[in-house]
């Protein structure tokens, strides 16, 4: 993207503390001529090569699968990101995100975001020059195929409690490596594994480890639950003859390998959850308009209509959280992109952004694919049919890149730290809402349009401030062994997100192409928004009540009620006139 | 050989179509347009004659200023030039109009061969091609599923599906060809290819440009008119018949003699 496209630079996790305004959000409305060509050629693509393939795929026809990466290395799409010195289109984020979210189809899109993701990023952002020139363009053009061995037998979420050791050989021109990798993506026919050990014994490391290297086998296929057209598998490493010029970064510095490719894929991979929240949605209303029961169409009835209503609405709000932070990461980068190091800094000031996307994208997916069960009925629960698999697939967004515990505490707690270094203001904002509560009047917007929504999503950020402050005062640097707490002050922070990019969707719509055109987004968030307020009531009342009781407790709680008064609308109808207009174009639109 | 692409862009026949309540059209909001199925088909036909004798491959398209993205389409597919003729007077042309500007376009260029799609998936007329040729006072040959060019005698041989067989014809360059979706798979535009496009200027000319005379196209010039745009009559459900065979059979004659009256 050009600089003129984009905002200035905001820094990360600053939606808590400000207000932003509509024209500074980046929405999918805003994606340019290029972008959209290029979601087009994508979904043609994935129509024509593999929709018609998918039953070869789940098969685990690994020849099928490498012949098309090499036609996306082709065309060009296993180097989006990639500098174009090596043989990639050096293209912005927005655009990965167009990628990711129209290549969302099931294990292939596993198979693919591997490689270009973990496979392609640890190269491209922390290679020497030597090692992107000896294995990137190759990736790039899907000859060589990458894959990412971070995971143990006993080293899951606990990533820095790996116990695959690096020796280095007495001549000093290789590390030894020894250890087990478990549950490696690609690992069946990936040529370049980006492998994780620690050297004397504590320095955290990555090691490129070719497919060849002696001493280095790959295990059986796991049976999974879904993404079977994914290979996952073990590595065995016995003295696996690593020559010392295949160190990637620094030794000792594998965890900055590690947490900077996962904040790229927490960030692609909402975007694949919302593409395939859309194609489900999809096959959703197609059913409903077929099936009929009672000598009427499911889509007619309306419990069927809910479901597909909430099902938009809760993808529409992903989206809407997905491409705002796709600006924000462009923001900082203004119109630089061809160095991948930058990138990757850009990403990191978003790594809130990046895990409340994770976990809130693979939760509306969640909750999509089961209520697309069912609407199919008794069918959902057959093979035969598609809801089945598209169940089974999704369920793994929840536990990779970081499952959605660890996630959430990283949300709470990397907020925190970035507090306490000073570059986010959230201890005066927190104090400031401490002091408002006691106040005779709350200062919120009354005017201009949504304005209720408006006031309604600062008051919900006012109470994730003053609930998380509450908490913190509590417990100081204690509060990272109270895990619910941070748990719940996550909760309402990613609602918070949620529902604040929802609307500034809506709202920048309105701006642009008026009420008519806007209709639908803004009957979207606005049946979000009143729905989300009693959750958000329910979890800060948790909190509160964990953390504080007697008096204290109940003056809290009446500031938390203030904060968080509302009447509700008549989301029924609302909901009714969504779902009409889902089953008039038969798929997602607002 | 320097080879002339027409390019139409039409909703994406995926989305469903709403027609405007007044039935003077359909309802373009929220539509996806794309590039006509069939002029990726010629696209990727004149892309591959450029490949294998070189020359040049030029899109011209007739219609509003959005008509871009669908040249677009067709520059990242690989084009090396594309012209959009725009012009307000336009509005409510018919095809014969259509055809009148682009063959006014298409005499500025140097042309050996023209390649239409069969028809345009919007209104499946199928007029534009044929009456293009016939205004530049071209060979044409529609609807082609094969395509071979003979360079030593300046010649292209196709073939053409007809009922119980194959046509084979040979035309004279220059000529205009029609293209069948089963001649070729188009390619994907490549992302560098979609980088590329995005750089080259789209030429805009007007009809003042062309040196075309306002009445001979536009409504006033149309020889027909749209008098209403109106949606399929809605499927009423089936009925299912659950006795034995003999009984629905003697049922499902019944049915077609009394209320299908089609024996
Ligand atoms: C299909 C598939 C593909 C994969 N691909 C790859 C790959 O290519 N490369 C790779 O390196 N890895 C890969 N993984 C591994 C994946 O990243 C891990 O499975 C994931 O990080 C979780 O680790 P674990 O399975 O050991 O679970 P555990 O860490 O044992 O977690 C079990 C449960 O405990 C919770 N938990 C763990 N720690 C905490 C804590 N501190 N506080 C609170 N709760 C906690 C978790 O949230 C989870 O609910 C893949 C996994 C699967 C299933």
């Amino acid at each position: 993207m050009d600089a003129k496209e984009v905002s200035a630079p905001v820094a990360g996790g600053s939606f808590l503390i400000s207000e932003t305004a509509p024209g500074e959000v980046f929405t999918p409305e805003d994606l340019n001529e290029e972008q959209r060509l290029v979601g087009q050629t994508v979904r043609d693509f994935v129509e024509r090569e593999i929709v018609p393939n998918l039953d070869r795929l789940e098969e685990k026809d690994w020849t099928l699968t490498r012949d098309l990466l090499r036609k996306l290395g082709e065309l060009g799409f296993l180097g989006i990101n990639v500098p174009a010195a090596y043989g990639g289109a050096e293209l912005d984020q927005v655009t990965s995100l167009v990628v990711a979210e129209e290549l969302s189809l099931g294990g292939f899109s596993v198979s693919y975001g591997t490689h270009i993701g973990i496979g392609i990023g640890p190269i491209a952002y922390f290679g020497t020059e030597a090692q992107k020139r000896k294995y990137l363009p190759k990736m790039v053009k899907g000859e060589l195929i990458g894959a990412y061995a971070l995971t143990e037998p006993t080293a899951g979420s606990d990533a820095m409690g790996i116990r695959t050791r690096a020796v280095l050989s007495p001549d000093r021109t290789h590390y030894l490596l020894s250890g087990t990798k478990q549950f490696i993506s690609n690992a069946a026919f990936a040529d370049v594994f980006n492998v994780f050990a620690k050297v004397d014994g504590d320095k955290h490391t990555c090691f490129i480890v070719e497919r060849a290297t002696a001493g280095f086998t790959v295990g059986d296929e796991e049976h999974k639950m879904g993404i079977r057209s994914s290979s996952t598998a073990s590595l065995f490493l016995e003295n696996a003859k690593v020559p010392v010029e295949n160190v990637l970064g620094e030794i000792g510095q594998g965890h900055k390998v590690a947490f900077n490719i996962l904040n790229v894929g927490r960030f692609k991979l909402a975007a694949g959850c919302v593409g395939a929240a859309t194609h489900v949605i999809r096959e959703a209303i197609g059913y409903a308009k077929e099936r009929q029961q009672f000598g009427k169409p499911l889509a007619e009835f309306g419990l069927i209509k809910h479901k597909l209503a909430e099902m938009a609405i809760r993808t529409y709000v992903a989206e809407s959280m997905v491409f705002r932070t796709g600006g924000l990461v462009e923001g900082t980068l203004q119109g630089l992109h061809g160095d991948p190091a930058e990138s990757m800094r850009a990403l990191e000031e978003y790594a809130v952004e990046c895990a409340i996307n994770k976990v809130y994208g693979s939760e509306v997916l969640g909750f999509a694919v089961d209520e697309n069960v069912q609407i199919y009925g008794g069918y959902g629960f057959m093979e035969e049919y598609p809801a089945a698999r598209a169940y089974r697939d999704a369920r793994i967004n929840r536990l990779f890149e970081g499952t959605n515990e660890i996630n959430r505490l990283l949300t709470t707690g990397m907020l925190l730290r970035r507090a306490q270094r000073g570059r986010l203001d959230l201890i005066p904002a927190a104090m400031a809402v401490a002091r408002e509560i006691t106040e005779p009047s709350l200062s919120e917007p009354v005017d201009g349009p949504l304005a209720e929504e408006r006031r309604l999503v600062n008051m919900v950020k006012k109470a994730a401030l003053f609930t998380a402050g509450v908490a913190v005062q509590k417990y100081l640097d204690q509060i990272e062994h109270e895990q619910e707490v941070l748990a719940g002050i996550a909760d309402l922070v990613i609602e918070a997100f949620a529902m604040e990019s929802g609307l500034l969707r809506a709202l920048r719509a309105l701006q642009r192409d008026g009420a008519e055109r806007a209709a639908i987004k803004i009957a979207m968030i606005r049946t979000y928004i009143n729905d989300a307020i009693p959750r958000i009531d329910a979890t800060a009342r948790t909190v509160l009540a964990a953390v504080e009781e007697g008096d204290t407790l109940r003056t809290e709680l009446a500031g938390l009620r203030r904060f968080l008064r509302y009447t509700p609308i008549n989301t029924v109808a609302i909901r009714r006139k969504i779902a009409d207009q889902l089953i008039a174009h038969g798929r997602y639109a607002n | 050989m320097n080879i002339v692409v027409c390019v139409k862009q039409v909703p994406d026949t995926e989305a469903p179509i709403r027609i405007r309540p007044d039935g003077s059209g359909i309802d373009e909001s929220g539509l996806n347009l794309v590039m006509n199925y069939y002029d990726e088909h010629a696209t990727e036909a004149g892309l591959r004659l450029k490949e294998q004798f070189g020359g040049s491959v030029t899109l011209i398209g007739v219609g509003p200023e959005r008509t871009k993205e669908a040249l677009r389409t067709g520059l990242a597919m690989g084009a090396d030039e594309a012209i959009l003729v725009s012009d307000v007077a336009l509005l409510g042309s018919d095809h014969l109009g259509t055809a009148r500007v682009l063959a006014a376009a298409i005499k500025t260029l140097p042309h050996d061969l023209i390649i239409c799609g069969k028809l345009s998936t919007d209104d499946n007329a199928a007029i534009v091609g044929p009456a293009l040729a016939e205004l530049l006072g071209l060979p044409q040959a529609t609807a082609i599923a094969q395509l071979e060019v003979d360079t030593s005698g300046g010649t292209v041989v196709v073939h053409r599906e007809v009922e119980g067989g194959v046509e084979v014809l040979e035309v004279p360059l220059p000529a205009l060809l029609t293209v069948e979706r089963s001649l070729n798979e188009p390619r994907y535009p490549s992302l560098p290819g979609i980088m590329k496009a995005k750089r080259k200027e789209i030429k805009t000319m007007s009809l003042a440009d062309l040196g075309v005379e306002v009445p001979s196209v536009g409504a006033t010039a149309a020889k027909s008119a749209l008098t209403r745009l109106v949606p399929p009559p809605k499927r009423q459900a089936g009925r299912m018949i659950e006795e034995d065979a003999e009984k629905a059979v003697a049922e499902i004659v019944a049915f077609l003699k009394n209320e299908a009256k089609v024996l």
